[in-house]
């Protein structure tokens, strides 16, 4: 087990490599497992396309999956499912991800499929009706969604429409039905590229095989149409509490999303406000509000708080579910707890039980492959440094009452909320 | 792959360990063998409610105490409820897992059950039903279930009709508690980093004195031979159509369970590692346009349960058009069965399934825990060579002999015009 605190990835056992082509590899050997994993991503997510485009980017990446100037659709499944590998693509915010998984022998075909699907996507046509049809089924289901309405009305108010956070990364139902193949295939050429790419490989691989295959792979793609990074603005924070009522008939209960803005994942107070976060909605069973909400007034099944992080300026959120006839209470009680977060330093106990918290936490999220090659993308996406996991319970323990408090008050302010609900209509017997 | 050792104390208590030395953690779970099939009418809901006090706290570890310490030692913990069984973990650093060890020990016995959190439990547990009944498909799923199963436990939703939420009391819960939560009835599973000599020790310490009582009679109703094909029909406000047709299969425990799975992994290709474009029904349904989308669900469980396929419709197309291609695809299965190209790729898929799971402490003592409820000891080392026998033979015999209209229910949900919504 003292070989333990050494394996931490760190910048003496990350491989990181910069490619001429601005691709960033960073290869993290685990001989303990069979697998290898991939965790990938690229400057192509949503805040490059405009409004009345939005869910071209996240349309994008499932298109890229469906046909290569190689091979079409089925033959490209067939290759992956065959041997028990998984790759997907997703649209965020301000990135396309790519995930990947594969027993560690199969690690080449991985590859060589992931660099067809970003270089050589042909978008056949077939392929793409049938997403928007699979797309416009869901957002139809989602619209009857009181979770995903709540939070899609809290987004909104939070945002304004001059904002890429504004829009969901999965459009709406008139976004979808104009975009075209041709937008495709324009979006995939201004923004798909490896400049600024980062692609993190942790499993049972070697170090040189896994260069010698991005080389053979990746190595040699260039796309000189490749736009500039995107930056989101930090917009103007609400000046009122500002209420969304949206009525979804045949519902028995209400969500409730509560939204702030918060701090961006490479903030210098991040760290504080996710102590912050993890008092008021997330330690001990979510925190304050989970004791007052649900544990000692027994009004939700869940209540609790999330910090979005991310490239920012991600919302801080607090969430419930209630019965239509418990909304205001549970309301009430929440803001209640924030005006205490922001009003008062949080105990000597509530610091060291969450100092304790985050850092003892480790050792779980680097378990997995997943696990590992999420932390070292974050690392390098948001220019932590290498060697933030090993310096991470320092940076902890550092952080003082008064950093919380800061934190909180910086970001959060019980009077100045959006705050959304979505439910069956007043007297609504739900059935 | 490291070995797995099985014990018994004196008290009853089954003990399965497996030292995995990758990370410094260890995964430590506790499983019931009592679920909702063992819930008689009135009590629905009761194993999950009972799951929930256990968090309600002890004279040792008050209300509230254990998630403070567990998350300051920088674990996880939770339980869950399934049909035939209500399983508690914790996994933690692996110089924590003694205060995991203690908390299972302790609320084995001494949960309190106090009766004010039992009334601020009942409206959590209403508002958890009421969050489930907010999506369309759980109200589809609670009618197909009822209507493939009239006299057994599987009738009802773990979470419980709400009629029953509402009348239950603190003394039938507690009553419940202490009926089945007793070593005899119990399994616990230790995955991770340690020395296996030296974790019996501490286990024997813990949970060596706790009261032995004999393993208790669990309430189940066989049910009877189906008839002939069932079919249900719900409708809900919304835009999207659902199709759902199930199958009765036999427990875990039975032969063509495995056999069942690899037909599974060929007809919807749900539950592998892989994505499942390649699958027959992923082919005929979602390529053609006629569904968003189609998954299936083979669960192992104690007693025959449902092979379950669902469909997602897209716009303007009826279930009656997703039935057509279904039945034609499980009649094709049964003329023909599968090819080597698609056992080969279910072969592959379980092993590369199974290589994930073993990256994960806690999903291998998940496993461990699950085959002890299952009555199946090999449950998880002996899987890969059960299904890797598995032949195209087999897989036409088991689509022959349960794809079959006497063994379906079918449910169907309708949306209803939603036009009376406004925001």
């Amino acid at each position: 087990m003292s070989s333990y605190a050494a394996s931490i990835p760190n910048e003496g056992n990350i491989n990181r490599v910069e490619f001429d082509n601005g691709l960033v590899l960073l290869v993290y050997e685990n001989r303990a497992v069979q697998s290898v994993n991939i965790t990938a991503s690229l400057h192509a997510g949503s805040i490059y396309e405009p409004p009345e485009r939005s869910g071209l980017a996240s349309l994008l990446s499932s298109a890229l999956l469906t046909g290569t100037r190689q091979r079409d659709f089925d033959q490209i499944h067939a290759s992956l499912e065959s041997i028990g590998a998984e790759l997907s693509m997703r649209g965020h915010i301000h990135k396309l991800g790519l995930f990947g998984k594969a027993l560690a022998e199969d690690l080449r075909p991985l590859l060589e499929t992931a660099n067809e699907a970003l270089r050589y996507p042909t978008f056949p046509a077939e392929h793409f009706e049938r997403l928007r049809g699979e797309r416009l089924t869901w957002l139809q289901y989602s619209s009857f969604d009181t979770r995903y309405r709540a939070g899609k009305a809290m987004r909104q108010a939070l945002y304004p429409a001059s904002h890429p956070y504004h829009y969901g990364t999965y459009g709406d139902e008139t976004t979808i039905a104009a975009i075209t193949k041709a937008d495709l295939s324009d979006f995939h050429a201004s923004h798909v590229g490896p400049d600024g790419m980062i692609m993190v490989l942790v499993g049972n691989v070697d170090t040189e095989d896994a260069l010698r295959m991005i080389r053979e792979t990746l190595g040699d793609w260039r796309n000189p149409e490749q736009s500039e990074v995107a930056r989101a603005d930090f917009p103007d924070a609400p000046i009122a509490t500002e209420r969304q009522t949206v009525f979804v008939p045949g519902k028995t209960q209400c969500d409730i999303s509560m939204g702030a803005l918060g701090p961006a994942r490479a903030a210098m107070d991040y760290l504080a406000a996710q102590i912050a976060n993890s008092v008021l909605g997330e330690f001990g069973m979510m925190g304050r509000i989970g004791k007052s909400v649900r544990e000692e007034q027994g009004l939700a099944y869940y209540a609790y708080s999330h910090l979005g992080g991310g490239h920012g300026p991600d919302p801080w959120i607090v969430s419930a579910g209630v019965n239509p006839d418990n909304v205001e209470k549970a309301i009430d009680s929440i803001l209640s707890q924030i005006e205490q977060l922001v009003s008062e330093p949080v105990s000597d106990q509530d610091l060291a039980d969450n100092q304790s918290y985050f850092t003892g936490r480790l050792p779980l999220r680097l378990e997995s492959n997943e696990g590992i090659s999420s932390q070292i993308h974050a690392m390098e996406s948001y220019n932590l440094g290498l060697n933030y996991l090993a310096e991470y319970k320092d940076m902890i323990y550092q952080i003082s009452k008064d950093d919380v408090l800061k934190a909180a008050q910086r970001y959060l302010d019980p009077k100045n909320m959006v705050i959304a609900v979505a439910g069956p209509e007043p007297d609504s017997s739900g059935s | 792959m490291p070995q797995t050792t099985r014990h018994k104390l004196p008290n009853g208590l089954t003990v399965i360990l497996k030292e995995v030395h990758s990370a410094p953690i260890i995964s430590w779970w506790v499983g019931y063998k009592v679920g909702s099939r063992n819930e008689p009418t009135g009590k629905t809901g009761i194993s999950h409610w009972v799951e929930h006090m256990m968090f309600k706290g002890t004279e040792r570890f008050p209300a509230g105490a254990l998630d403070r310490e567990i998350d300051r030692a920088g674990g996880t913990w939770n339980a869950f409820t399934f049909m035939d069984y209500t399983m508690y973990f914790e996994t933690l650093p692996a110089d924590k897992i003694d205060i995991a060890m203690e908390a299972e020990a302790d609320r084995m016995a001494n949960a309190i059950f106090d009766p004010d959190e039992t009334e601020s439990e009942r409206t959590v547990i209403i508002s958890e039903r009421q969050g489930l009944e907010n999506q369309p498909t759980f109200w589809l799923a609670e009618e197909v279930r009822g209507a493939a199963f009239r006299v057994h436990g599987y009738h009802h939703e773990i979470i419980g009709d709400e009629t029953d939420l509402r009348a239950m009391t603190r003394d039938d819960l507690y009553e419940h508690y202490r009926r089945h939560y007793c070593p005899a009835n119990a399994v616990a599973v230790a995955v991770g980093a340690f020395d296996s000599a030296d974790m019996l020790s501490k286990i024997e310490s813990f949970y060596g004195s706790i009261e032995a009582r004999g393993a208790p009679e669990l309430f189940a109703r066989q049910e009877p031979s189906q008839q002939g094909e069932r079919r249900v029909w719900v409708e809900r406000p919304g835009k999207t159509a659902f199709y759902e047709i199930c199958h009765r299969i036999p427990n875990a425990a039975h032969e063509d369970w495995v056999k069942l799975k690899v037909l599974d992994n060929a007809l919807s290709g749900s539950g592998g590692a892989s994505d499942n474009k390649t699958s027959r029904l992923y082919q005929a349904l979602v390529k053609t346009e006629i569904a968003a989308g189609v998954g299936a669900m083979i669960v192992p469980t104690i007693d025959p349960y449902l092979y379950s396929i669902i469909v997602t419709l897209r716009d303007e197309r009826s279930p009656a058009e997703a039935e057509e291609v279904l039945l034609r695809e499980i009649a094709r299965l049964q003329e023909h069965g599968i090819s080597g190209e698609e056992l080969s790729k279910a072969r592959k898929q379980a092993q590369a399934a199974f290589a994930y799971s073993t990256e994960s402490v806690t999903e291998q003592a998940y496993w461990l825990a699950q085959s002890f409820v299952l009555d199946k000891e090999d449950w998880f080392d002996g899987y890969l060579d059960r299904l890797t026998r598995v032949s195209a033979d087999d897989v036409l015999d088991v689509a022959e002999r349960y794809l079959v209209p006497k063994n379906r229910v079918v449910g169907i949900l309708q949306p209803t015009d939603p036009a009376t919504e406004r925001e």
